[in-house]
Formats: structure tokens, C-alpha cells, sequence
């Protein structure tokens, strides 16, 4: 009796223990968040300090006389992942639509796991082949033809007038719209797939086509879950950083022509941070990659309670 | 009257027809637009890097510029840093995805946990980059190979506790009803039980967080940087495959273009294989169950 008391004992002891070292390692996530913004905010102390909120709308960006400004960066940022969503969500939205709607069975998983080894190529190889196959043939024959046709227009002319050198704002941008579709079309395509089928065909049957059904019916459904997947896009595309460095040109400039060479602030922390020389240089970087976690975190936090209330709703669906 | 009733009808109908197929070639050209992209960018990579791809590349150290090698020290340092990133990292990952699958059924702990790694999955690699170079980099003042696996095991974390928890769910409660049944105390249950019936999403988990990682560059740009001659000593930059790949691709030397490749179809086939094979050994496991 005596030695079953002792094993049972054993054993809570030993329940414990694991509960715990489970546990430390799930508060070590929370610990290492909250480690990654405290050390970044130490790190940008000096910058913070020399340039109060200044540093986010000063231009400035002179290493040799110490006056630094985020503005650019955090433009081309916004600006290279707002056209890079602009072109990837109705890509998306025409993949997701084939994967769950039109592909033949067969060819459904298939065409689906293409899709997410697109995802699967390192951002590095996208950056390197943008700079050598994909800028030359931009300069070549798409830059010219937007000068000469979209250039005069009103209104949006200057934004695309500019010498046709294939590296630019715009180049990032379509790069980074092919690497982030992947994203998008596969979260698209699981809430597409989460639609219950009684509803998809009680629309057929009262005699709606493929389309109506997709935007009546399954987009409605799952408008919640589509925003999450593109705000999670969005998410990757503000932070993504090798393919943008490559293609963007990395100008500390702020010009009107998304044909120009630009900068991101993932860029400029991939080129400059190395060698950045004195404390004001280097604390300013941080502080950029500072601004960055802080625009992906809020981002990603608007994607992730989006598609938690979807799969809510899904639960008392069912 | 009735005729043109009908003849609206009809003007509706075809109408609906023509947005229809609008809309759905739309969809297959969305999803061309995607796959075209996959095929070009393999494809170039299949023309430059498969006559790049020498015995010399597996042999011969990195070149300094003009002159020809290979990139076995990138490839070696490659190795041992995600190798290292993922034996750091997967162990307090299932730890982590264990709790929230099996002992977080309560409290404030788990439901935040879990908000915050998602977003961890995906935060800015280079961030990672800047947290290693701040806490570590700057501290022992040289740049390493420790800090280059410290940064990537940050990254596998994330992407193996999101797993282990997914696969854990996916085991039936009855699994564990039927070992407590028996008295097997709850320690035992998730060991020896729910975590071994979940072992084969877990270590898929594993082999994807491992692609990841193997093609990550912006955080190892801080954290190991680079080194040109073979070194086997973590404690000093290690030259590593992506950061090679991005010095000798924004060079103009074409010996080094040429090496980059080179590096770039290993990286990417590496990649993709691990992808597929994730992949395949997943489903194999799902559907004997």
C-alpha cells in the first residue's frame, strides 16, 4: 500500500514537472517577444533621442553629418506592398476560385501544392532572378511602352515617366506581388473550402452560375477570412527583404515615378546596417527595424483576429 | 408583351452567361499567371545554375574576385547553422506546441501564446536579425556562427510549436481517454501516446520549418555574416550559402555571378525537395491512419 502511495505520489511529481517544463517553454514565446521589442527599443535609445518623432516624417538621410529621417524608407515600404496587394488579390482570388471551384479533382492537390512551392522558393532567389532576368526584360520592353502610353496621361502620368532602367519601386513591387500570391491564394483557398456545401448548392440550384455562387454566397461567407489572408500578405510583403533589396535600387530619394529607384526599410537595413559606421547611424537602422516590427505586428494582429472570428463563426456553424 | 418578356429574359440570361465565363477565365488565367511564374524562375535557374554547378563547387573554397572556386565553405557553414537552428529550436518548439495542445485549456497563458507566436510566424526575418545582432553580436563584439543558428532557431520556433499543436488536435480524445483509463499518469499520456500519434505531422512540421530556414538570408546578414576561407569554428563569421548567394550576385565579377547560380539551385532544389518530400510523407502517414 505504502509503495503504491509513493509511486502515485512519483508520478504527480513527475506530471508536474512536465506541466511545468511545458509551460516555461510556452511563456519563453511571450519572453522572447517581449525581449525582441525591448532590445530594439534600447537600441534606437540614441536615435530616439536625437530626433524625437521627427525621425518619421524628416526625409534627411546623411550619414556624414548625422541626420537621419525614416520617411522614405516607410514610404517605399507602403508604397512597394500597396501595388504588390493591388496586383496579388485578384490573382489570388482567380487561383483560389480555380483551386476550389473549377479544377478538375485530379489535377486539385497538385496544382495546389504548385502553388505553395512557389511560396517555398527563398525570397533570395526571387531577388536574384528579378535583378537578372525579370529587370532587364521590364526595361527592355514594359518600361518604355508605360512611358509612351501612361506616361502623358493626367493625373497619373508621373508616376510612371522615368528612365526605363528596369530597377525601381515599381520592379520591387511586382516581385514582391508574385511572392506574396502564393500566400494569399492558399488562405483564400482554406476558408473557400470551409463554405458548407448545402449553401454552394442551394445557390446552383436555383439556378445561379459558378460566379454568382463565388461572390454571392462563398465571398460573403468568408469575407472575414479573405481580409485575414490578404492582411497577412500584406504582412509578409512589408517585411520581406532580399527580393526587394535586389530590384529596388536602394536611392535614399523621394521621387514622384515608381519607375525610379527607391528604398524600403527592409532594404536599406539589409544594405547599410553593416556597414554603418557611428552610434547615430547604427541606432537609426535599429530604430527603422523598429518601425517595421512595429507596422508587421499591428498588420499581422488585424490578420490573425479576422480569421480567428471566421473560425468562430465556423464552430457555431456547425 | 410575352415576347418581349422573354426576349429580356434571354438578354439576362446570356448576360449572366458571358460574366459567368468572363469570370471564370479570369480564374484560369489567374491561375497560369501563378504556375508561369514557377516554371520561369525554375527554369532560369535550371539554364544558368546547372552548367555552373561543377565538382568545383563542392571542392573549392570561395574565390576572393576574378578567379574561380567554389563554395563548399558556404555550403558547410549552411549545414552546420541550420542544423544547429533546428536542434535548438524544434525541442522548445514541441514543448511549447505541447502546452497549448494538451495543458492549455485554461487560463490567459495559452489563448495569448498562441496569438503571439502566430504573429512571431510571420514577423520580418531581418527583425530577428537586428534582436541577435543587438542581444549577442554587439556583447561578445564579433559577428559568429553561433548567432547566425541562435537567429535561425528563433525562426524554426514559431513554425514547430504552430505544427505540434495542429497535429496534436488532430488526435482523438479517445487516445487519451482509453491511457488515463488505463492509469497512466499524464506525463505518460503525451509522451508515449498523443505525441507519438501526432509524430508524423510533427516531424513534417520539422522538415518545413528546415526549408525555411535553409533559404533565409536577411537575418544571417548580422548574425554569422560572411567569411571567405573555410572555417569550422563556430564562434567566428561563418560564410553560409544566402549570404554568399547576395554578395557575389550584386557583384560584378562573373566568375562569382556564375557561383551564385550555382548556390542558387542548390538552395532552391534543396528547398523544394524538402517541401515535397514534407509533403508526400504527411500524407502517406495521414491515410494509413
Amino acid at each position: 500500500m505504502l509503495l503504491h502511495e509513493a509511486r502515485l505520489k512519483r508520478q504527480t511529481i513527475y506530471d508536474a514537472l512536465f506541466r511545468g517544463v511545458t509551460r516555461f517553454a510556452a511563456f519563453g514565446v511571450l519572453a522572447l517577444l517581449a525581449a525582441i521589442i525591448f532590445s530594439l527599443v534600447m537600441g534606437s535609445m540614441p536615435a530616439i533621442k536625437a530626433f524625437g518623432f521627427g525621425f518619421l516624417a524628416s526625409p534627411d538621410w546623411d550619414p556624414v553629418n548625422d541626420q537621419f529621417g525614416a520617411l522614405i524608407p516607410i514610404v517605399g515600404t507602403l508604397v512597394t506592398s500597396a501595388i504588390a496587394l493591388t496586383i496579388a488579390i485578384p490573382v489570388s482570388f482567380g487561383i483560389a476560385l480555380f483551386l476550389t471551384e473549377l479544377s478538375p479533382r485530379v489535377l486539385r492537390r497538385p496544382l495546389g501544392v504548385a502553388i505553395e512551392l512557389l511560396a517555398g522558393i527563398p525570397s533570395i532567389i526571387y531577388g536574384m532572378w528579378g535583378l537578372f532576368v525579370f529587370a532587364p526584360l521590364f526595361a527592355d520592353y514594359v518600361e518604355p511602352w508605360l512611358n509612351k502610353h501612361v506616361g502623358s496621361m493626367p493625373y497619373i502620368g508621373p508616376f510612371f515617366s522615368g528612365p526605363p532602367m528596369g530597377i525601381g519601386t515599381l520592379t520591387a513591387s511586382i516581385i514582391l506581388a508574385i511572392m506574396i500570391i502564393p500566400f494569399i491564394a492558399s488562405v483564400m483557398r482554406d476558408v473557400f473550402d470551409v463554405v458548407p456545401a448545402m449553401l454552394k448548392e442551394s445557390a446552383y440550384g436555383l439556378g445561379s452560375t459558378t460566379w454568382e455562387v463565388m461572390f454571392k454566397i462563398v465571398l460573403p461567407y468568408t469575407k472575414v477570412g479573405v481580409a485575414g489572408g490578404i492582411m497577412l500578405g500584406l504582412g509578409r510583403a512589408l517585411g520581406e527583404t532580399m527580393a526587394v533589396t535586389f530590384v529596388i535600387g536602394n536611392a535614399h530619394e523621394l521621387t514622384k515615378s515608381l519607375l525610379n529607384p527607391g528604398n524600403s526599410i527592409s532594404s536599406a537595413l539589409a544594405n547599410e546596417f553593416t556597414e554603418a559606421f557611428g552610434d547615430l547611424y547604427t541606432s537609426s537602422l535599429i530604430e527603422l527595424g523598429l518601425i517595421l516590427f512595429f507596422i508587421t505586428f499591428v498588420v499581422l494582429s488585424i490578420s490573425r483576429f479576422m480569421l480567428y472570428k471566421l473560425s468562430k463563426r465556423e464552430g457555431k456553424a456547425a | 408583351m410575352k415576347e418581349r418578356l422573354r426576349n429580356k429574359m434571354m438578354e439576362l440570361y446570356t448576360r449572366r452567361r458571358l460574366a459567368n465565363a468572363a469570370g471564370l477565365t479570369i480564374s484560369v488565367l489567374a491561375m497560369g499567371f501563378g504556375l508561369f511564374w514557377l516554371c520561369w524562375i525554375l527554369w532560369t535557374l535550371l539554364v544558368h545554375g546547372l552548367p555552373a554547378l561543377t565538382a568545383e563547387v563542392f571542392t573549392k573554397m570561395t574565390p576572393p574576385p576574378g578567379s574561380s572556386g567554389g563554395l563548399w565553405n558556404a555550403i558547410f557553414g549552411s549545414l552546420m547553422m541550420t542544423l544547429g537552428g533546428t536542434l535548438i529550436g524544434t525541442p522548445i518548439g514541441i514543448l511549447a506546441g505541447t502546452y497549448l495542445a494538451e495543458f492549455g485549456q485554461r487560463g490567459w497563458l495559452a489563448p495569448f501564446t498562441r496569438f503571439i507566436n502566430d504573429i512571431l510566424l510571420s514577423a520580418p526575418s531581418i527583425v530577428i536579425g537586428l534582436f541577435v545582432y543587438e542581444v549577442y553580436v554587439v556583447h561578445v563584439k564579433h559577428f559568429s556562427g553561433w548567432a547566425g543558428t541562435l537567429a535561425l532557431a528563433i525562426i524554426v520556433i514559431p513554425i514547430v510549436i504552430r505544427t505540434t499543436e495542429n497535429m496534436l488536435r488532430l488526435v482523438p480524445s479517445t487516445l487519451r481517454e482509453a491511457a488515463a483509463a488505463l492509469g497512466a499518469p499524464q506525463w505518460k499520456i503525451v509522451n508515449f501516446v498523443t505525441l507519438r500519434a501526432a509524430r508524423a505531422g510533427i516531424i513534417t512540421g520539422v522538415m518545413l520549418a528546415i526549408a525555411r530556414i535553409s533559404g533565409e538570408t536577411a537575418p544571417l546578414l548580422f548574425t554569422s555574416l560572411n567569411n571567405q576561407f573555410w572555417n569550422d569554428d563556430m564562434n567566428q563569421p561563418m560564410a553560409n550559402l544566402p549570404v554568399v548567394i547576395f554578395q557575389f550576385a550584386m557583384s560584378p565579377y562573373e566568375d562569382w555571378q556564375k557561383l551564385a547560380w550555382a548556390g542558387a539551385l542548390l538552395i532552391t532544389f534543396s528547398v523544394l525537395t524538402l517541401n515535397i518530400l514534407a509533403r508526400v510523407l504527411f500524407r502517406q502517414n495521414a491515410s494509413t491512419h
